[in-house]
């Protein structure tokens, strides 16, 4: 899905992509895991290598999942909003939307199948409350375009826009627990974890959240 | 019409000869100890697996694997066809730093039960009556072929496969090996094919044995016997399934409205266009390399197939538990195995919580595709057995 077409994401110096690092970075040695729009399969190489999961994805894309499949990745063609529902409860550990969410056609009810099917989901998504993108909205009057937002509007995947203080506010609804959050600048860099979330919603770039089932 | 193009480079008494003595082929045997249990009630023994082997078995035993062959191939998947000269079936994707790399893995391929080049079928003698069996045989089912060829690995020493790899009725044995055997296979590899045969293939499968029972040669199966055969309807049954395997684009683009060796129609039913010149062609080569009775019964068998009836109705019961990883392979024009069958091969492996690949490939090609150069389906196989002899601890 929109994992690949991002050329211009900030990358550690090993080569992987920041914002996957931070996914990975919440995902426990050896999970069972679930990649809903893994594009190329980065992540889910990334998780193989630094945390030895038993990975598999799904990927809307005929090409991602092609090239996915012959790097000896799990993954087949599927779309998140009809084919989540296929999956049995508690089939994995970890399920995860990669800057996916936002090009969902019901993202409320695609986060409801990944909290069925995993214990916990981890969901990153760029946040359209970033200043930059206030600011385009504002003073040049056009729909934003960023590095991670590179599309425009008449041709961009993404359908379902959120800031983060619109994500709480869904994790809320649905009744999901926040087990961890952090927000990254346009570095890839996590804010100050003692900030509040009014400065994450303004200097976020991208958010990445870890969720699980409310008791 | 069909008969002016059939030369009569074989006799049908030559099929009973190949069907008990293979020519470049390995035989084991099967005395009365280890008799084959058939679906059908009975058993069959004693009875012969015919098959070839490529490359080395490791000290670990732990290198195999299985490529089923599809309703008219046979063991030669890669070398020179004993029979017709040409090359194997598989060639292009089977040999020495090939996707399925002999230099890696230890490779079989048998002839299924049923078939007609050296494995017991209709046309190997009968033991009881020193006779070809024809119709005696018994009907015999996908999950029988799989039955013997887990009969065979025993005999060779092998407990698990690495691989087990198919199209079309072999990716229909894939599968059930992965359903009868899920602990034997580490890596199933199923193509161009479904967990049950449509209606639609039931079908076609049956205009085709009408076409061999039809003709007057076919004596009611008996044609060994009375010195005859059958060339003409198991042409027509062989040209009928030849137009299923292809796509309207691939029989367009290939032939068009083009005239065979003429500039105007003849105005006459002689092969006026391409099209028909090419598939008497297919129709009369391909009576030369195979048995009539055999046809019927390896069609009957797929017709059968029906993998999730097995499992009490529910397909994923199918694959329950099984720590089998699958890939399935399906081509974007391949109308007698539709992209669809695949897809309910993967969910119900997702129901079943299997580790499942799956990847469709655009090609026009048809349900052919499988045998032709499709770099990409050779860079998916490719991938999937070298992720997979890494989880296996291969090399």
């Amino acid at each position: 899905m929109s994992n690949l077409n991002l050329p211009n994401i900030e990358r550690t110096p090993g080569g992987a992509r920041v914002d996957l690092v931070r996914v990975a970075e919440m995902v426990t040695r050896g999970a069972k895991v679930l990649d809903v729009g893994c594009g190329d399969g980065e992540l889910l190489h990334l998780l193989g290598e630094t945390r030895g999961v038993d990975g598999r994805g799904i990927e809307l894309s005929r090409e991602g999942v092609n090239k996915c499949v012959a790097k000896g990745l799990a993954v087949i063609q599927g779309d998140a909003d009809t084919d989540l529902a296929d999956y049995p409860d508690d089939a994995f550990d970890f399920v995860i939307l990669s800057q996916t969410l936002q090009a969902t056609r019901q993202p409320r009810v695609v986060l409801e199948h990944m909290l069925r099917i995993g214990r916990h989901a981890i969901v990153s998504f760029p946040n359209f409350g970033h200043w930059q993108v206030r600011l385009q909205l504002l003073f040049a009057g056009h729909m934003p375009r960023t590095d991670i937002l590179p599309h425009s509007w008449y041709d961009t995947p993404n359908i379902h826009h959120c800031t983060i203080k619109d994500f709480r506010q869904l994790c809320d609804e649905v009744g999901v627990k926040m087990e961890k959050a952090v927000a990254l600048n346009a570095w890839g860099s996590p804010l100050r974890l003692s900030a509040p979330w009014w400065f994450w919603n303004l200097f976020g770039e991208q958010a990445v959240f870890l969720l699980s089932r409310r008791r | 019409m069909v008969e002016a193009s059939v030369t009569s480079l074989r006799d049908a008494a030559d099929a009973p000869r190949d069907a008990d003595h293979p020519r470049d082929s390995l035989i084991a045997t099967f005395g009365a100890d280890k008799p084959l249990t058939l679906d059908a009630g009975v058993e069959l023994s004693p009875f012969q697996i015919a098959y070839k082997t490529y490359g080395t078995l490791n000290a670990e035993r732990s290198n195999a694997v299985l490529v089923c062959h599809a309703l008219t191939g046979d063991q030669h998947v890669g070398n020179v066809h004993p029979v017709t000269g040409k090359s194997g079936w598989w060639d292009t994707l089977l040999g020495p730093g090939k996707p399925i790399d002999t230099d890696r893995y230890y490779v079989i391929c048998a002839n299924v039960v049923g078939g007609c080049m050296g494995t017991t079928g209709p046309a190997s003698t009968n033991p009881k009556t020193g006779k070809p069996w024809g119709l005696d045989f018994p009907v015999i089912t996908i999950r029988d072929m799989v039955r013997a060829q887990a009969m065979l690995l025993d005999h060779l020493g092998i407990d698990t496969l690495f691989a087990a790899v198919g199209g079309s009725m072999g990716g229909m044995q894939v599968l059930q090996w992965a359903a009868s055997y899920p602990k034997r296979v580490f890596a199933a590899l199923p193509i161009a094919c479904a967990t049950r045969h449509s209606a639609q293939n039931i079908a076609f499968h049956e205009v085709g044995r009408q076409a061999i029972m039809a003709d007057p040669e076919w004596r009611g199966g008996r044609y060994h016997l009375d010195g005859t055969n059958p060339r003409r309807g198991l042409a027509v049954a062989r040209m009928g399934a030849h137009i299923t395997y292809l796509s309207d684009a691939a029989l367009h683009r290939k032939f068009g409205r083009k005239f065979q060796d003429r500039e105007n129609p003849t105005f006459s039913f002689d092969a006026d266009f391409e099209v028909e010149s090419y598939l008497r062609y297919q129709g009369s080569s391909f009576v030369e390399r195979f048995d009539a009775n055999s046809y019927l019964y390896l069609t009957r068998a797929m017709d059968y197939f029906d993998l999730a009836a097995d499992a009490g109705g529910i397909l994923a019961n199918a694959f329950k538990g099984a720590p089998t990883r699958f890939c399935v392979i399906s081509f974007t024009s391949d109308w007698l195995f539709p992209t669809s069958e695949s897809r309910a091969i993967v969910h119900a492996l997702n129901a079943s919580s299997a580790r499942v690949s799956f990847a469709e490939i655009v090609t026009d090609k048809g349900h052919d595709a499988f045998l032709l150069d499709e770099p990409e389906m050779f860079g998916i196989v490719r991938g999937f057995l070298d992720g997979a002899s890494k989880a296996r601890g291969l090399r």
